[in-house]
């Protein structure tokens, strides 16, 4: 599978909701439409709502990934301003 | 201007709605609304317009606090019965919010205080008592194209309205001229559910956060009436008055006046 290329990175460990999905939104609202945005968590129901909330908000999600018994890593391209 | 940590908790509520987001809520962080009156309307505009965080707040009012005030007006309280309002609501917001500063003014609004008062403000709020202040403030606004959102109660009923210079409607393209003392409900007779202030001043403060965030639609043209006895929502179309004698072409009004009282101040 082709690489995606990050544009930023974000680690919200230790967060809980909303204020994982407020940390998300920040970061990308501050990048370009295009770039991408790794966000590292490790609260498991925001690895589905993050995702989904996201893409309520026009944003493309690339990847959802548990990468260890406790973090997940979350791909998201911003898809608009 | 970044938000601190304890602003991303504080509007945590607005910024994950998508209408708003850390842009918006820096945009209401930025702005400036002046409110006409500390009273019934003015503390809750003024209450919730500070909790959404806008960040400087005008008020007027050359009243001090009445125990029979305190049945509507809730940003003041028991014992500051003899403050004057505009410091007991300054005490009160600022307290609440920390990011809000409050400009409040003891003084009565007049031709000519009015236009340096609110010449610096993006929005006007009004929450007067009175006929004279709501077309002295209509007036104003049109002159200096200032955005307003003006709202009146009585007894059980409430209205609002949002006024875009330029845009729509103004005040006097719906009642052009004051109606006669007369006319005017006397003291005996104009009583007010308190809570009835709350719903119209939620209802002005909801239209002036979303001016400032530019999402959605406002009472341009349009009067909302709302009618507690009956639980009634009524929106009445108010066509902008190509004769209107303020925001027409050819205004016959060109300078601002003082009305005379005579009327009962509810």
């Amino acid at each position: 599978m082709e690489d995606v290329r990050i544009d930023k990175k974000i680690n919200i460990k230790g967060l809980i909701c909303p204020y994982t999905f407020v940390k998300s939104k920040i970061a990308i609202e501050d990048m370009e439409v295009g770039e991408v945005l790794e966000i590292l968590l490790d609260y498991e129901e925001a690895s589905r709502s993050i995702p989904k909330s996201m893409e309520d908000h026009g944003h493309k999600v690339l990847k959802v990934e548990k990468i260890n018994d406790t973090d997940w890593i979350i791909q998201v391209r911003k898809e608009k301003e | 201007m970044e938000l601190t940590e304890d602003q991303l908790h504080r509007y945590s509520r607005h910024i994950i709605l998508p209408e708003v987001g850390g842009k918006g809520q820096k945009k209401i962080l930025n702005a400036k609304v002046f409110i006409v009156g500390a009273g019934g309307l003015g503390c809750p505009v003024g209450y919730y317009l500070a909790a959404a965080g806008v960040g400087t707040i005008g008020m007027i009012d050359n009243d001090t606090v009445e125990l029979s005030n305190l049945q509507r007006q809730i940003a003041h309280s028991t014992k500051k019965i003899g403050v004057h309002k505009v410091d007991s609501a300054k005490e009160t917001f600022e307290s609440l919010n920390p990011d809000v500063k409050v400009i409040g003014i003891k003084d009565r609004i007049s031709k000519d205080n009015i236009k340096d008062l609110i010449k610096d403000y993006d929005i006007v709020v009004d929450g007067s008592d009175n006929f004279p202040t709501r077309y002295l403030v209509n007036d104003a606004c049109v002159m200096l194209k200032k955005p307003l959102v003006s709202g009146a109660i009585l007894r059980f009923e409430g209205q609002v309205t949002t006024i875009l210079p330029g845009e729509g409607h103004c005040y006097r393209c719906l009642f052009e001229e004051m109606p006669p003392p007369g006319l005017v409900p006397s003291c005996q007779e104009a009583g007010v559910l308190g809570a009835i202030t709350g719903v119209v001043g939620a209802l002005q403060a909801t239209e002036v956060l979303k001016l400032i965030l530019g999402k959605g639609d406002v009472l341009k043209n349009m009067l909302l009436i709302y009618d507690a006895l009956k639980v009634n929502f009524r929106r009445v179309k108010v066509p902008k008055n190509p004769d209107c004698p303020v925001c027409s072409d050819n205004p016959t009004i060109t300078e601002l006046q003082d009305y005379d009282a005579g009327y009962c101040r509810i």
